[in-house]
This record gives C-alpha cells, sequence and structure tokens, in this order.
C-alpha cells in the first residue's frame, strides 16, 4: 500500500516535471513554429538568475516563481529581437540558429560562473508516508504543474490577450489589417514561452543541480514531449506527459533511471512512427 | 552598364554549378590530395602528422553529412551517433577478436544498419524534416547516456568491457589482414585516412553523377514531382541516410585507431554540433565545403583550446549564428560566386589598358582556383 503510493507519487512528479521542462518549448514552438534548440539552455538561464537572485538575499519562492522567469523573459524578448525574429518562416535556419545560440548561452555562463556546479537546496524538507520517506518539495512540482496547465488553457481561451496571439498566429496579415501589430504579438509569445522555461529551469534546479551545460539534459526529452503531443498545445502537452512520463517512471522502477530516459525516447520514437502527427492529431481533435 | 554588356554577362550561379558538377572540380580536388597524400609524410613531422591524420578523420564525417544533408535534403543532428557506433563497434570487435580484419567491417555495417533502422522509422512514417532533426538529435543522447551509464564491470561484450564514462582505453590498432603482428604505425594511418577520404570523396562524385544520386538530389529538390515520376523516394532517402551512416562510421573506426581510445563524449551533443557548423561554415551542397570547414574550425577550436580567457563553445555558438544570419550558402559558394563574379568582371571589360589587364587576368586566373577549392 505505502508502495504504491509512492509509486503512485513518483509516476505524478516524472509527469509534472515532463510537463513543466516542455510548457516553454510548446509555447513557442506550438503557437509561433519555432523550433528553439536554446530552450535547455533558457532553463540554464532560469536556474541561475534564481541562485543568483538568492544570493542577493531575495526569498527561495520569490526567486523561483518571479525572479527567474522574468529574467529569462528579458533574455528571450532580446534574443528575439536581434536574432530569431529573422528566420521566422525558416523552420531548418531557426533551429541552426539557436543552436548557435545555445552554445553561446553556455559558453557565456561558463566564462562568467565557471563549469562548477551551483546548487539550491530542496526546501521544505520531507514527509513520511509509511517507512519511506518522499521530498515534500516533488508534490510543489506536481502543484505547479497542474496551476501551470490550466493557467495556460484559460490565457489562451479565455482572455483577449489569447484570442489575440492565437489569431496573430492563424493569419499575421489579416491581424496586422486589424490593427495589431505581429511583431508585438510574436515577441510577447516568445516572452511567455521564455519565461516558462526560466521557470521550468528555477523549479527543476533544487533537484537536478545547476551547471551550465544542464540544458542538453532537458532538451530531448522537451521536443519529444511537445512532438509526441502535437498540434493542440496544452491538450498535447498534457497528454504526451502523462503517457511518456508513466512510461519513464515505471521503466525506472523497474530497472535504472538511464534506462527510464532510454525507454521513453525509443517509445516517443515508436510512437511517432504510429502517429506521425502526434497523439492531439489522431486523438481529441479540436481541442486546445 | 549598357544593354549590349548586360547580353554579355555571365550568368553567374550557373558558371559556378556547371563547374562544381563537371569532372575537372573532381579531378583538381583529388589531384590536390593525391598531392597532399605523396607529399606531407615526407615534410611534416611525426607530431604534425598525427594531427593532420585527425583533421582527415574528422573530414570523413564532415562529408558523411555534407552529402546526406546537401544533397539528400535530410538535415541528420545525429551524425555523431553514427560515428560513435563506428568506434564503439571497431573497439569492442577488435577486443574480442584481435584481427583487425572483421572489427574494420563492422565498424562500417553496424552503424549502416542502426541507420537503416531508425531511417526506416523515420521515412516511411513520413516525419518532416523538422522531426527527423529532433528524432536523430534525440537518438544522439539516448547512445550518449546509455554509455554513459555502462561503467561498472558487469557491462561488457564478450571480453570488451564498455567502460561507462570512462570510455575504452588501449583499443588496438588495425592490421594487415591476417597477420596481427603487422600493425599500422602513424605514418600508415595518416596515409589510410586521407585515402579513406579521397576514396569517399571520389564515390560519392561518381554517385551523384550516376542516376541514383540525381534521383537522391531530386527528393531534396522537390520530392512531390519525385512521387508522381514513379520514383519511391522514401527508398532513395533511406539510402542516403544509410550510406552517410556508414561513412560516419568508417570515420569512427579511424578515429578509435587515431587515438587508441573512445568514450561516450563521441556521441555528445557538442560532437553533433561540430560536424553541423563544419558542414554549414564550409558550404551546404557542395563536397570540397564540409572538408574545408572541418578543417577550419578543428584548427579553430586547436587553437582556442590553447588558451584559457575565451570559451570554444562560445566562439563556436557564435560562428553558427553569423554563418546562418549572414553568410547562409558557407564559405565554398560564396567565395566561387565572388570567383565567377571577378571572373565576369574581367571578361565585360576588355578595352582596359596592358597592366591593368593582366591584373584581370590574373583575378581570373584566382578566381577558377577558388572555385576549384
Amino acid at each position: 500500500m505505502d508502495l504504491a503510493a509512492i509509486i503512485l507519487i513518483q509516476v505524478l512528479y516524472a509527469i509534472a516535471s515532463l510537463f513543466v521542462i516542455s510548457s516553454g518549448l510548446a509555447v513557442i514552438f506550438g503557437m509561433m513554429k519555432v523550433i528553439n534548440l536554446a530552450h535547455g539552455e533558457f532553463m540554464m538561464l532560469g536556474a541561475y538568475a534564481a541562485i543568483e537572485a538568492m544570493r542577493f538575499g531575495v526569498n527561495l519562492w520569490v526567486a523561483i516563481l518571479v525572479v527567474a522567469p522574468l529574467a529569462v523573459a528579458v533574455i528571450g524578448v532580446v534574443l528575439e529581437r536581434v536574432f530569431i525574429r529573422r528566420l521566422y518562416g525558416r523552420m531548418i535556419d531557426t533551429m541552426l540558429a539557436t543552436w548557435g545560440l545555445s552554445l553561446l548561452l553556455i559558453g557565456v555562463v561558463t566564462s562568467m560562473a565557471g563549469n562548477t556546479t551551483a546548487g539550491i537546496s530542496a526546501p521544505l524538507g520531507n514527509f513520511a508516508i509509511g517507512a519511506y520517506s518522499v521530498s515534500s518539495y516533488t508534490l510543489v512540482i506536481i502543484a505547479v504543474a497542474v496551476v501551470l496547465g490550466f493557467a495556460l488553457r484559460w490565457v489562451l481561451l479565455h482572455t483577449s490577450l489569447g484570442l489575440i496571439a492565437r489569431g496573430t498566429m492563424q493569419n499575421p496579415q489579416m491581424a496586422d489589417a486589424l490593427g495589431i501589430a505581429p511583431g508585438r504579438v510574436y515577441s510577447a509569445t516568445f516572452a511567455v514561452g521564455a519565461a516558462l522555461s526560466g521557470l521550468a529551469g528555477a523549479l527543476l534546479a533544487p533537484m537536478t543541480g545547476v551547471v551550465p551545460t544542464m540544458g542538453g539534459a532537458f532538451i530531448a526529452k522537451a521536443f519529444i514531449t511537445v512532438i509526441g503531443g502535437g498540434p493542440a498545445i496544452v491538450a498535447g502537452l498534457v497528454s504526451s506527459s502523462v503517457l511518456f512520463g508513466a512510461i519513464n517512471q515505471i521503466a525506472t522502477f523497474a530497472s535504472t533511471p538511464v534506462f527510464g530516459e532510454v525507454a521513453l525516447l525509443v517509445g516517443a520514437i515508436v510512437m511517432l512512427r504510429l502517429l506521425p502527427r502526434g497523439i492531439t492529431g489522431r486523438f481529441f481533435r479540436g481541442a486546445l | 552598364m549598357t544593354p549590349a554588356n548586360e547580353n554579355r554577362t555571365i550568368p553567374v550561379p550557373d558558371a559556378l554549378a556547371r563547374f562544381s558538377r563537371s569532372w575537372k572540380s573532381a579531378a583538381l580536388a583529388l589531384a590536390v590530395g593525391m598531392i597532399m597524400l605523396l607529399v606531407l609524410p615526407r615534410v611534416l613531422d611525426d607530431f604534425s602528422l598525427v594531427q593532420a591524420t585527425v583533421y582527415a578523420v574528422m573530414a570523413i564525417l564532415a562529408l558523411s553529412l555534407g552529402f546526406v544533408w546537401g544533397f539528400g535534403g535530410i538535415l541528420c543532428f545525429g551524425q555523431s551517433a553514427f560515428f560513435g557506433l563506428g568506434a564503439y563497434a571497431y573497439a569492442i570487435a577488435v577486443t574480442n577478436m584481435g584481427d583487425s580484419t572483421v572489427p574494420f567491417v563492422l565498424a562500417i555495417v553496424v552503424p549502416a544498419a542502426f541507420a537503416a533502422v531508425l531511417g526506416y522509422l523515420i521515412f516511411y512514417g513520413r516525419l518532416s524534416d523538422v522531426y527527423m532533426g529532433v528524432i536523430t538529435l534525440t537518438v544522439t543522447l539516448i547512445l550518449f547516456n546509455l554509455i554513459n551509464s555502462t561503467a561498472g564491470p558487469e557491462w561488457k561484450i564478450g571480453n570488451a568491457p564498455l567502460g561507462g564514462f570512462n570510455g575504452i582505453p588501449n583499443i588496438a590498432p588495425l592490421n594487415t589482414p591476417g597477420n596481427v603482428d603487422d600493425v599500422i604505425g602513424p605514418r600508415g594511418l595518416f596515409e589510410l585516412s586521407l585515402g579513406a577520404l579521397l576514396g569517399v570523396y571520389l564515390l560519392l562524385r561518381l554517385l551523384l553523377a550516376c542516376k541514383v544520386g540525381r534521383v537522391i538530389v531530386a527528393s531534396k529538390e522537390n520530392e512531390q514531382r519525385l512521387l508522381l515520376l514513379g520514383y519511391d523516394s522514401r527508398l532513395y532517402k533511406l539510402f542516403t541516410f544509410v550510406l552517410g551512416a556508414a561513412i560516419a562510421g568508417l570515420s569512427g573506426c579511424l578515429f578509435a585507431n587515431w587515438g587508441a581510445f573512445t568514450s561516450p563524449t563521441v556521441f555528445g551533443l557538442a560532437q553533433s554540433a561540430q560536424i553541423i557548423i563544419w558542414v554549414i561554415v564550409g558550404g551546404l551542397g557542395t563536397l570540397v565545403g564540409p572538408v574545408i570547414g572541418c578543417v577550419a574550425i578543428q584548427w579553430l577550436t586547436t587553437q582556442i583550446g590553447t588558451q584559457q580567457t575565451i570559451n570554444s563553445n562560445l566562439v563556436l555558438g557564435a560562428i553558427l549564428v553569423v554563418f546562418v544570419l549572414m553568410v547562409p550558402k558557407g564559405i565554398v559558394p560564396t567565395v566561387g560566386g565572388l570567383g565567377v563574379k571577378l571572373l565576369g568582371a574581367a571578361r565585360r571589360k576588355p578595352e582596359v589598358s596592358g597592366d591593368k589587364r593582366g591584373v584581370a587576368q590574373d583575378d581570373h586566373h584566382n578566381a577558377t582556383r577558388k572555385e576549384a577549392t
């Protein structure tokens, strides 16, 4: 019984962390069709932003939930204005340029912060279920993922901002004719995506440790989750997080964490062979 | 410019494209290579020769992606996966067998077989090239994570421990088929590597000149039309992908020989990124370009490695961004295009005075040279 509860919590945690990792990418890729290979580095910047903020005495929760997203959003806007804007519509070039940015960011952070592991210790301590002990922070991540999912859906569906963003992505010329500057909407959308990436990086920092190259550990998982999800942003993200998170955690229990990741990635590749347009390309059509 | 002059303007891209497709450019590139093969071992000391060997080995890898991406239109972010598989296949097989003949073949066959399975999933699933990029990247990371975690003594294939993040040291070098004691020396390895590079170049040029090669290029240019003409583009793409993987595997085998060592970093993201940068910098859609880009970037990273202030990731990232945004065609086509323009300018001004004309002709001469490289 206790074991079952633990497994349940771990599976939920795997799903939630996959969701949190992928949400920023889902917004940038799903809305703008920009493949942001610097996504992992945006997460890394978020983690460093939180660490730096805490060094200046900012409260842990403020650092993670406010400072990190804001800092990365600002960086994202600058990068979008300077580089990515020139490449809209050229998917492959965008991939290459953002990969260049990812190396560039790794290089910059390594030069500034050094190649060592910094970290935030996980707050809130542990709680016990029977003979097992679980980090309470796990529950925080699950809670954040749930809130994030609903917030994303609410913003996209029920606010004028979300309406404008979706409209611009569907038909930029029409939006332009109606008096909305598509350039500004792209910037804002990219900023939101970057903020979510920064939040994810900071949020997971206590669980993973922080090094300049930490982005590489997330990028493949995030991409496979977003692509596996298919065209619907929120529904796709939720469904593929659930599927891949469950595969990952169950395989981890059966063997080792490395094989858990391998199972996730292999499962995803096989699934893409069966459902080339992702889960929501086949099921839940018309959802968001 | 008068209309009469306009009529005489040489069509710039065509002249270059024609030259790059003609047998002359292939002969020139092979001749330069043959001269290097004959001269370099005589003039270079052992240390420089070993350095030159790794350039040649990596150039083969660059050539494999230059072919797959530039001619097949398949953006493979995971070319290093096949490179690494080649290195590991050779290392494991040679530790088990002793004689290096079968391991050498395995180093080419294993990556090709792996690419066939992966390529089947991708091309027959009709995934778009963006998904292609992401999936190949993912596979590279899987292999990296997987091999990285095999550090314990329980991880071995036959007699060969996989070594995890420590890698496999003391890999036996290649030997003459059937004679285990007659192993290849540094000079032999240089000649083998450069020879292999020239061989691969020749093979690819021949392939591109025949029908299969044309269909491969056509599948990049307009897949829809190719399908309507009755070709199964998936099969051609799969073939391109597998051939690229085999070449990358050959390069990996030579790399394992070069350092007598292989570690999971051959699968790493940094390695994958480097290959892409070589091709982008050198010139997509050429075969000589990736080789030049590879040598230039490798030389640059070696130079960066000798000092501490600038991080090599920073420089590589900046180069990639700058090239994608500002020189998207890469060095070779851009320089070649300039050369053709100069050539055109030289032909258009027949009335210039004597010594100026000499200069113009010099330009012309240089231009042809530049195109060729």
